[in-house]
């Protein structure tokens, strides 16, 4: 990168930034220093919580699993092919990035009372299971998952994979031996991204999955539950740890070389 | 043998065409295209290894209609410019990459890879990376794997552009006994003038979506 010449202009724009990042840091602090490390240990060993832990890092881990699953194809797909509708198509994935997260929730609680939902429910009850948290947390990870997926494919030169096919390999084959390999460190940061938006997904789980304690109950709904009985000790120990989870999410997406 | 017919093909926003084209490259050729700058060379190599489908045409390669078949069915190699080496493999998977996608098993592969590397002088690069390569050597590991899947018919977008004067000759003579030692039909695209003396046993010309003969 080019060296510039420190002026005025450049204090002012470095001044917004460090306000900004001054805000936020003494957001954090303020947050940190509410409760003591007794009463956060204290509140983190709760078997609610602990519950509410556990089910949150699978079920994110599952959904991100599904998401990546599917925004490999697509992703690839809208990057290397061209048809009639791309764009329409591009942007129609972005919509649950827009959709009000409640929205999302009530499409899919209306969507499982149709015939057609209540037949998916015959083979895999989700409407209030724990099935229906990593499907409302899937919904809305997965639109982020293909737009981080997107970028990794659009970034890498399709050359190689031609040169592919002109050795030996189907298109599947191209995108399996040479293609996928490449975009490795992309389908980690894709994976984080959907990880950690599921992770902190909360109106489409509390509207879907409904917030039963020791049933479908994950952090985000563990806060706003410990908030509404006045609890907010404990509601501030599980933000630390959702915190604490997402700057580490934060750390692996910047060490693959990806952006958010 | 490479024959066209009648091929044609108009870029998109109409920026250049390719009329009709007709073309007839006898087998263990080595031909020689020129052109200026986007007049249709690369094109027209992707129309005959697969990657792109002509507008209208027929695309034969040693008597059989080719048009309609998958890249990988052609027999024919292909070096784009940038050479397009697989970025995650070792030379060794590079090279052993066509054996490997068509089967072939671990022995075969192996003195595949033995014999290509100790033909283009490569043995030593095989366990690196291609960003642990130079110009020349990338260049020797391509057409090292491309020669890998045994092709009848060989493609060269300006494999030379991108080395220095010194290099050049070394791998133009390269080319061109790898072509007879190989028995291949091989189509080298280029703007320079010396090097299609150099090489050229049939020299042809692309201008205004037309190939002549020079």
């Amino acid at each position: 990168m080019r060296k510039q010449r420190l002026s005025a202009f450049w204090i002012v724009l470095a001044a917004v930034c460090a306000l900004y990042l001054v805000f936020w840091g003494l957001m954090l602090v303020s947050t940190m220093g509410y409760t003591s490390p007794e009463a956060w240990w204290q509140a983190l060993t709760s078997p609610q919580i602990r519950y509410a832990t556990q089910l949150s890092i699978w079920t994110s881990t599952a959904a991100a699993a599904l998401a990546l699953l599917i925004a490999i194809p697509i992703s690839y797909l809208l990057s290397r092919f061209e048809f009639p509708g791309r764009s329409l198509v591009d942007a129609a994935l972005d919509i649950p990035i827009v959709l009000p997260p409640m929205v999302v929730g009530i499409c899919l609680i209306i969507f499982f009372q149709s015939n057609l939902g209540r037949a998916i429910e015959h083979i895999i009850p989700l409407t209030y299971q724990v099935g229906g948290v990593v499907l409302a947390q899937f919904t809305v990870a997965a639109a982020f998952a293909i737009r981080s997926m997107r970028g990794t494919f659009d970034q890498l030169s399709p050359r190689p994979e031609d040169v592919a096919l002109t050795l030996g390999c189907s298109r599947f084959d191209a995108l399996w031996r040479v293609a996928l390999p490449s975009a490795r460190r992309g389908m980690i940061a894709a994976f984080c991204i959907a990880w950690a938006r599921s992770l902190g997904e909360f109106g489409p789980i509390l509207v879907f999955a409904g917030s039963t304690r020791m049933k479908t109950e994950v952090l985000p709904t563990t806060v706003w539950l410990e908030m509404s009985v006045g609890n907010l000790e404990s509601a501030v120990a599980v933000s630390m740890l959702m915190i604490a989870l997402a700057i580490t999410v934060l750390i692996v997406v910047r060490v693959t070389g990806e952006r958010v | 043998m490479i024959r066209l017919h009648q091929i044609c093909w108009q870029a998109p926003g109409a920026t250049f065409a390719l009329l009709d084209i007709d073309l007839h490259v006898p087998p263990c050729t080595y031909a020689v295209l020129m052109g200026s700058t986007g007049c249709g060379k690369t094109t027209l190599m992707e129309i005959l290894c697969g990657l792109r489908m002509p507008s209208s045409g027929r695309v034969e390669v040693n008597g059989f209609d080719v048009t309609r078949k998958e890249p990988r069915h052609r027999h024919i190699g292909y070096l784009p410019q940038d050479l397009a080496l697989f970025p995650e493999m070792k030379v060794v998977d590079q090279i052993g990459f066509s054996p490997r996608v068509r089967g072939k098993d671990r022995d075969a592969i192996r003195s595949a890879v033995e014999a290509l590397a100790d033909e283009l002088g490569i043995t030593h690069l095989l366990d690196r990376r291609p960003q642990n390569l130079s110009g020349g050597e990338k260049q020797r590991v391509a057409l090292a794997r491309a020669l890998a899947a045994e092709p009848a018919v060989l493609l060269l977008d300006e494999p030379l552009s991108a080395l220095d004067e010194a290099r050049r000759d070394d791998v133009a003579a390269l080319l061109k006994n790898l072509q007879q030692k190989h028995q291949l039909t091989v189509i080298h695209v280029t703007h320079s003038r010396t090097e299609a003396e150099a090489l050229a046993d049939l020299r042809l010309s692309l201008r205004d979506g037309k190939i002549f003969a020079e």
